[in-house]
């Protein structure tokens, strides 16, 4: 779906936390998450703590869609 | 001739601990054959034998691969096999990794022959069917019953020694290996009967098939991301309570479109996905679909906006066709309504 998508001009993110499926399937600009059943949020921790590492992360996706890139990127902060 | 030493890997599922909600468990040795092994084990005729199975949860293994992979290890070891067979995964994406990881692993760590059996399109195969052996199984574990019989014929064939064939002959995925070999005629002879046959339309085997390069190239950066309007996709399944599309769990043949006009935050959803354990989603769906955090920006004016509906669908043994489909139909979409970027989340 990423390269469908990117193909048609839409510059696109991959949010996933098996980054080297994302990476062979051939997203170009991608984010870690944490986990697989709860990638943006982790249960173990307080509602503030799981909505900043969202906002962090989000955040990384925010400058992955505004960076110039050539090949894929992993972008992580 | 002593019997063979085999040493099995199987996830969580298929050892019957259970299913997603036991897919973190962490790598566990059990003596003997469990699950599957028990069907090899019959099919080996005494030649060899399932000493020991490693059983490890497939999310566990994908989320902490170095630890997995070192512990894991450790245990095949004890066991000093003389082959080592992961498997096998069918169309289980994390399964499939885990098998081709860790049959690498083994290959390079211990220098014995290994092997794993997967689906075509199962995504282990792109990354490990170069380095290792993978024999070709259905897509579903109802395929048990074929993929069990070839992987201890080709397990036997490899332990003989003798030469392995073609992967048309011997049944697994292509390895990508080149091999010199005589043949009666000359390279010219070959390529212009091959191009008469092409051009009276007849079939003919290539020998030299194309890389299929599928890269696309990455879309422009965006210039001004506070004037930007975003859209939201994910394969992690989200839906509105109660699954209004009834969005399958698996294989899914379907996407859905949510309005989320005034939504300021996931609640009232859940995951129709059957691939993972939906509890954590089912509880915060933000924890898939970032709205709530993505609406804060809005507001603050870090960017423009956030498109008036997600899009999303089950990428759980979803056929590459399937997910090509919807992608081309939704991104249709996403243009007439000028979007400018999409974040999608996967899990």
């Amino acid at each position: 779906m990423v390269k469908e998508i990117e193909k048609a001009g839409i510059t696109i993110v991959q949010m996933a936390n098996l980054i080297p499926v994302a990476k062979s399937v051939g997203a170009n600009r991608m984010v870690p998450t944490i986990s697989i059943p709860y990638p943006l949020g982790d249960p173990n921790t307080s509602l503030d703590e799981q909505w900043k590492l969202r906002y962090k992360r989000v955040g990384w996706a925010l400058d992955a869609l505004t960076t110039e890139i050539e090949d894929q990127t992993l972008f992580e902060g | 001739m002593n019997k063979i030493k085999v040493v099995h890997y199987i996830n969580q599922f298929f050892a019957g601990i259970g299913g997603e909600e036991k897919a973190d468990i962490k790598p566990e040795k059990r003596d003997g054959v469990v699950g599957p092994g028990m069907g090899l084990n019959g099919l080996f005729k005494g030649e060899a034998e399932i000493v020991g199975t490693i059983i490890c949860g497939d999310s566990y293994f994908n989320e902490n691969v170095d630890e997995a992979q070192a512990e894991i290890i450790e245990m095949i070891k004890s066991y000093e096999p003389d082959l080592f067979i992961a498997g096998p995964a069918f169309n289980a994406g994390r399964y499939g990794v885990a098998c081709g990881a860790i049959a690498k692993y083994v290959k390079e760590e211990l220098n014995i022959p290994v092997l794993t059996g997967m689906y075509v399109e199962n995504p282990g195969v792109d990354m490990y069917s170069s380095d290792v052996y993978m024999m070709e199984t259905g897509n579903s574990a109802a395929s048990m019953r074929t993929a069990l019989p070839a992987i201890a014929k080709f397990s036997m064939k490899l332990m003989s020694g003798e030469e392995i064939g073609m992967p048309s002959e011997e049944g697994y995925l292509s390895t990508g290996k080149r091999k010199n070999i005589f043949v009666e005629e000359i390279g010219g002879k070959r390529a212009v009967d091959m191009l008469i046959k092409k051009l009276k339309k007849e079939e003919f085997v290539t020998e030299y098939p194309m890389p299929i390069f599928d890269n696309v190239e990455p879309g422009k950066a965006i210039k001004d991301i506070s004037k930007a309007k975003i859209a939201l996709v994910t394969s992690g399944g989200i839906v509105p309570c109660g699954n209004p599309d009834r969005i399958e769990s698996s294989s899914a043949s379907k996407y859905g479109r949510y309005d989320i006009t005034g939504v300021n935050t996931l609640v009232g959803y859940e995951t129709a996905h059957g691939g993972y354990d939906p509890s954590f989603a089912n509880i915060d769906s933000n924890r898939v679909i970032p709205l709530d955090v993505l609406r804060e920006m809005e507001a603050n004016g870090e960017i423009g906006e956030i498109y008036g509906a997600f899009y999303s669908t089950v990428g759980n043994g979803t056929a590459v066709k399937s997910s090509l489909a919807f992608a081309e139909e939704l991104t249709e979409t996403l243009i007439a309504d000028k979007v400018d970027a999409v974040i999608l989340t996967s899990t």
